[in-house]
C-alpha cells in the first residue's frame, strides 16, 4: 500500500487558498490576482504581510507588487508555481543583496523619471561611502541596510509624518540600533547619542516646536552616506545654519588651536548630541563653564572671559532695569509702547553680543554691548520721563483740588451766612 | 449791631474771596484741560493700519530701513530702480529681526541664515513661511506703509 | 451787569414767573436729609458723562480695526485725553454706584409709597438703562476683557426662552460678537440710550418737582405728634448750595481717581483667541453673575442658567412693582417689604463681594 503522506503545507495552503478566494473573491473583483498577499496575510510573524499593511506602501500605490522585488508568479495559488525559481522567485532577500536590489530601480535615472523625475538616484552610491555601506561590503550584516531605516512592505515617503525617515522620526529610527548597548557592543562606539539628543535644544525645536528645519541625526551625519563629518570639519556642518558663529570662529584664535590639537571645533564647548540652549553661565566658573576646562585661572584668557561675562551681565541688567521702569510707568497709566518696542532692539544687541563671543575678542563683544547699553539707557529714561509726567499730573490734580477746596469753604461760609 | 460791623465786613470779604476765588479757580482748572483737549495733536492719528515709515530722501537706493508698524518692526526697502517695498521684519522662524542685504538684493536673517526674496517668499534656510508684504504709497514727501486690504 | 442781563430776559420771557414755584420749594430737614443728595449726584455724574462723552466723540472711532487704536491715541497723544477718558470711565462706575445708593435709600426711606409710585417706576427703568449704558460703553475700547464680557453677557440674554435668540441677535448685530456689535453698541451708547434717558430723567424730575420731597414715615410720625419740630429748608438757595458742595466733592474725587488710578487700555480684542480664564463682568453685574454660577446646571427639568436668568428678570420686575404691594392698611405688608428690602441690599452687596473674592 502506498504510504499516505499528506503534504501538510500543501493541504494547508490549498485549503487556505480555497477559503481565501471565497472570502476575498468580492474584493478581488476588478483587481489583479495577488496570490502572495492572499496567503501571506493569513500567516504569522515575520512572514505576515496584510493587504492593509501593503496598501500603505508607496511602491504598492505606484503599481508595483510583490513580484517586482521578490519575483515569482502572483497569479498562481499553487506554491510550487508561485514560488518557483523558474518563475524568478527570489524568496527572502539576503541582507547583503538588499541595497543592490533597491538600487536596481532607484539608481536608474531613466526608470525613476517615469515615476518621479525630481527624486535623487545617487542613494546607492552614497551608501557605498557610508560606514554602513563599507562594513556591509566587508561582510558585516548587522549594519543598517535600506529596509532597516525605510521599513519594508509599508514603506512611506519621507514627507509622510508616519514614515520612519520623516525628520521628526529619524532620531528614533537611528536609535533602534545605536542606543542598543548589547547590539552595538562589537563596535566600541557610544550608545548615548539618542539620550543626549533627546534633551537637546535641536530636539526641542523639532519635536516640541514642530520646526522641521531643526537638525536631526541625518542633518549632520548624512542619510545614505551616513558617517561622522570628521573632527576637523565639524564647524562646516554647524555653519550651514549657524553661519555667523562659524565665520567668526573660523577667523578666531581658537580655530587654529583646536585644529592643531585635533579637537572637534564647536563640539568642544557645545557638545555634539546633547546641545543645550547656551547661557551666559557657560562663560562662568561654575559647572556649566566651558572656558576654564582648558584655561588656567588668572591667565589673560581668564581675564578676557570674565570681562566678557561682566559686560553681558551688565547689558542684561540694564535691559531688565529698563523693562522694570517701563512696567512701572505702564501700571501708573502712562503709555510707553514706543520704548517697549525699542527694548526689542536692545535685546537684539545682547543676542548679537552673545554671537560675537565666537570671535574670542573682547573689543568686538564690547562694541555690541555698548550699542545695546545706549538703547537700554534711552528706554530707561523714557520710563523715568513717564514717571515724571505722572508726577506732573498729580501736581495738576493738587492745584485743582486746592481750587475745589477753596470753593467748598466759600460755599460753606456762604450757607452759614444765609442761615444765621 | 455796630460792634459786629467790622467782623461782618471782614466775614463778607472772606466769603467773597473764597467763593469768588474758588469759583474762578475751580472753573479755570476744569476748563483748561477741556480747551487743551480740543486742540488736535501734532501727530495725526492714522489708525492702526497705516504708518509713515520714512520721508523721501531718508533711504539711498538699494538699501533698507527698519520702521515701527503698530507694535512690530517692519522693513522698508528702496530698490535700485526707485520703487519701494515694505514687509514685516519679524523672521517667521524664531522671531529675529531681518535685514536687507544690498549685496544679495535679498532679505536675510542673521540668526540662522534664513533668506527671503523681495516678495517675502522664504527661499532658503529654516524660515517656514513667507514674510507679510505691505502696501506702500507716497503721499507728498512721506512714504506711507499700510496693511494690504483684505477682500 | 449780570443783574441787567437777567432783567432784560425777564422783560421778554417772564423768568420770574418761571422760577417762582422753585422759590417756594422746600426740602424737609431731618437726620436723614443727606440721603436726598444722591439723586442729584447721580444727575451730576450723568451730566459729566455727557460732557466727557462728547469730548471723547471728537477722537473716538467705532470699528473693529480702529476703536482700540483711537482710544490709545486719546490716552497717549491727545492733550489731557488721559484725563477725559479716565473721568468718563470712573464717573460711569460712580454713577451706577450712586444710582444704586439712591434706589436703596428711597427703599429704606420709603419714598416710593403712594403718591410716588410712578417716580419709583421711572427711576427703576432709569437704573436698568444706566446699567445698559455701562454694558454698551464697556465694549467700546474693544479690548479682550470687554470683548469676552460682551460675549458672555449677550449669550446670557440669548438663554431667555422664546425671545432670547432674537434678543441676542438684535444686541449683537448678528449671531456672533463682531465689529457689527461694536458699531451697534456705539449707536446705543451715544444716541439711543442718551435720548431715552434724557426724556425719562425729565419726567422723573418733573414728578419730583410736582410732588415735593417725601418724608420718612418715622419722621412724619414725630412731626405729626409735635408740629413745632417740623423743619424745612428752602431748596433755593440753601439745599441747592449744599448740593453744589456735594457736586464739587464728586468732581474732586473723580479727578483724584483719574490721576491715581487711570483706566488702562488692556489688550486689543482678537475674536479668534479662546477666552482668558476668569472672565467676569463689571462689578455692577457681578451679583447676578455670581447667582447664576451658584445655580446647579439642572434644576428639576429646567436648565439652571435659564432658571437663573428668568429668576433675576422676575425679581427685577417685582422690585419695580414694589410700591403696588405695600398698601397703607396692612402693617404686616410693611414689615414684609422692609424685610425683603434688607435682604435685597445684603444679597446684592454680599454677592458682589463673593463674586470678587471667588475670581
Amino acid at each position: 500500500m502506498a504510504s499516505l503522506r499528506i503534504n501538510v503545507p500543501r493541504v494547508t495552503s490549498s485549503v487556505l487558498l480555497l477559503a481565501g478566494s471565497i472570502l476575498l473573491a468580492p474584493s478581488l473583483y476588478g483587481q489583479a490576482v495577488n496570490s502572495c498577499l492572499d496567503c501571506h496575510s493569513a500567516l504569522d510573524g515575520p512572514l505576515q504581510v496584510t493587504p492593509e499593511k501593503f496598501s500603505q506602501d508607496i511602491h504598492a500605490q505606484k503599481g508595483l507588487t510583490c513580484v517586482s522585488c521578490h519575483g515569482g508568479d502572483a497569479s498562481s495559488y499553487d506554491p510550487d508555481q508561485s514560488m518557483s525559481r523558474k518563475a524568478g522567485w527570489k524568496g527572502k532577500i539576503d541582507r547583503r543583496q538588499i541595497p543592490q536590489l533597491c538600487g536596481s530601480c532607484h539608481s536608474n535615472p531613466a526608470y525613476m523619471r517615469t515615476y518621479n523625475p525630481s527624486l535623487r538616484t545617487d542613494q546607492l552610491d552614497q551608501y557605498h561611502t557610508s560606514m554602513h555601506g563599507k562594513r556591509l561590503a566587508a561582510g558585516d550584516t548587522k549594519v543598517a541596510v535600506c529596509t532597516d531605516c525605510h521599513s519594508v512592505h509599508d514603506l512611506r515617503p519621507p514627507s509622510d509624518p508616519r514614515s520612519t525617515v520623516n525628520p521628526v522620526n529619524v532620531a528614533q529610527t537611528c536609535s533602534r540600533c545605536h542606543s542598543d548597548a548589547a547590539y552595538m557592543k562589537p563596535y566600541g562606539i557610544p550608545t548615548n547619542q539618542f539620550a543626549s539628543y533627546s534633551v537637546s535644544v535641536h530636539h526641542e525645536a523639532m519635536v516640541v516646536r514642530g520646526d522641521l528645519s531643526a537638525p536631526t541625526c541625518t542633518t549632520c551625519h548624512g542619510n545614505h552616506g551616513a558617517a561622522p563629518p570628521g573632527v576637523d570639519k565639524v564647524q562646516n556642518v554647524c555653519a550651514n545654519c549657524h553661519a555667523f558663529q562659524a565665520q567668526m570662529y573660523g577667523k578666531s584664535s581658537h580655530f587654529k588651536a583646536f585644529q592643531e590639537k585635533g579637537l572637534p571645533g564647536c563640539v568642544v564647548c557645545h557638545s555634539n548630541h546633547g546641545i543645550r540652549m547656551p547661557s551666559d553661565a557657560m562663560l562662568g566658573t561654575g559647572h556649566a563653564g566651558v572656558c576654564m576646562k582648558c584655561h588656567a585661572p588668572g591667565d589673560k584668557c581668564d581675564l578676557a572671559r570674565s570681562a566678557i561675562l561682566g559686560n553681558l551681565t551688565l547689558l542684561d541688567g540694564a535691559i531688565k532695569d529698563a523693562d522694570q521702569s517701563l512696567r512701572l510707568a505702564e501700571s501708573s497709566g502712562m503709555e510707553v509702547s514706543e520704548a517697549r518696542l525699542a527694548q526689542d532692539q536692545a535685546r537684539d544687541s545682547l543676542t548679537k553680543a552673545r554671537v560675537t563671543i565666537h570671535t574670542f575678542q573682547t573689543s568686538l563683544v564690547d562694541a555690541d554691548i555698548q550699542a545695546g547699553m545706549k538703547i537700554a539707557a534711552a528706554n530707561l529714561k523714557a520710563g523715568q520721563d513717564a514717571m515724571v509726567e505722572r508726577n506732573h499730573r498729580r501736581i495738576g490734580l493738587g492745584i485743582c483740588l486746592v481750587a475745589i477746596a477753596f470753593m467748598l469753604v466759600g460755599l460753606w461760609l456762604y450757607i452759614k451766612k444765609l442761615e444765621s | 449791631m455796630c460792634a459786629e460791623q467790622t467782623p461782618d465786613v471782614s466775614r463778607r470779604r472772606a466769603i467773597e474771596l473764597f467763593l469768588g476765588g474758588g469759583l474762578l479757580a475751580s472753573l479755570a482748572s476744569f476748563l483748561y484741560p477741556v480747551l487743551r483737549y480740543f486742540v488736535p495733536p501734532a501727530v495725526v492719528d492714522l489708525g492702526g493700519d497705516e504708518v509713515v515709515a520714512a520721508k523721501l530722501g531718508d533711504l539711498k537706493p538699494n538699501s533698507g530701513k527698519i520702521f515701527r508698524f503698530g507694535s512690530k518692526p517692519g522693513l522698508l526697502i528702496l530698490n535700485a530702480d526707485g520703487s519701494f517695498r515694505a514687509l514685516s521684519a519679524t523672521c517667521t522662524h524664531l522671531g529675529c529681526t531681518v535685514q536687507y542685504r544690498a549685496d544679495l538684493r535679498e532679505i536675510w536673517c542673521a540668526c540662522h541664515n534664513g533668506i527671503y526674496d523681495l516678495n517675502g517668499r522664504n527661499v532658503s534656510g529654516p524660515p517656514p513661511r513667507p514674510l507679510t508684504v505691505f502696501d506702500v504709497h507716497q503721499r507728498g514727501d512721506e512714504i506711507v506703509v499700510s496693511r494690504k486690504q483684505e477682500a | 451787569m449780570i443783574a441787567a442781563l437777567i432783567r432784560w430776559l425777564d422783560e421778554r420771557l417772564d423768568l420770574e414767573g418761571l422760577i417762582a414755584p422753585f422759590k417756594h420749594k422746600t426740602v424737609p430737614r431731618h437726620r436723614l436729609t443727606y440721603w436726598y443728595f444722591f439723586g442729584g449726584i447721580t444727575l451730576f455724574l450723568f451730566m459729566i458723562q455727557v460732557l466727557t462723552g462728547i469730548l471723547l466723540l471728537l477722537y473716538y472711532r467705532p470699528g473693529a480695526n480702529e476703536a482700540y487704536e483711537s482710544v490709545q491715541y486719546i490716552v497717549t497723544r491727545v492733550q489731557f485725553g488721559w484725563l477725559i477718558r479716565s473721568i468718563h470711565a470712573w464717573a460711569a462706575n460712580l454713577m451706577i454706584f450712586t444710582a444704586f445708593v439712591h434706589m436703596f435709600s428711597v427703599v429704606f426711606l420709603k419714598a416710593y409709597r403712594k403718591p410716588r409710585e410712578l417716580t419709583w417706576v421711572t427711576g427703576m427703568i432709569l437704573l436698568f438703562l444706566v446699567m445698559g449704558f455701562g454694558f454698551s460703553g464697556y465694549l467700546l475700547p474693544w479690548n479682550t476683557l470687554a470683548f469676552f464680557a460682551t460675549k458672555v453677557g449677550t449669550e446670557m440674554a440669548g438663554q431667555v426662552p422664546i425671545v432670547g435668540k432674537g434678543m441676542m441677535i438684535f444686541l449683537r448685530g448678528g449671531p456672533e460678537v463682531t465689529g457689527a456689535t461694536l458699531t451697534r453698541f456705539f449707536g446705543f451708547h451715544v444716541a439711543v440710550l442718551p435720548g431715552i434717558v434724557t426724556v425719562l430723567i425729565a419726567i422723573h424730575l418733573f414728578f419730583v418737582q410736582r410732588q415735593g420731597m417725601s418724608v420718612p414715615p418715622k419722621v412724619e410720625a414725630e412731626w405729626t405728634a409735635n408740629p413745632a419740630a417740623r423743619r424745612e429748608m428752602k431748596f433755593f438757595p440753601n439745599f441747592a448750595l449744599r448740593e453744589l458742595m456735594a457736586w464739587y466733592v464728586a468732581m474732586g474725587v473723580l479727578g483724584a481717581l483719574a490721576a491715581f488710578f487711570p483706566w488702562n487700555l488692556g489688550v486689543k480684542a482678537d475674536p479668534f483667541i479662546s477666552a482668558p480664564a476668569g472672565i467676569k463682568p463689571e462689578w455692577y453685574f457681578l451679583f447676578m453673575f455670581q447667582t447664576l454660577k451658584l445655580i446647579p446646571s439642572k434644576v428639576w427639568f429646567v436648565d439652571g442658567e435659564v432658571l437663573g436668568i428668568l429668576g433675576c428678570s422676575l425679581a427685577g420686575l417685582l422690585w419695580m412693582l414694589l410700591p403696588f404691594f405695600e398698601r397703607d392698611k396692612a402693617a404686616r405688608t410693611k414689615v414684609w417689604v422692609t424685610g425683603i428690602s434688607i435682604f435685597a441690599l445684603v444679597y446684592v452687596i454680599g454677592m458682589t463681594v463673593y463674586g470678587f473674592l471667588a475670581n
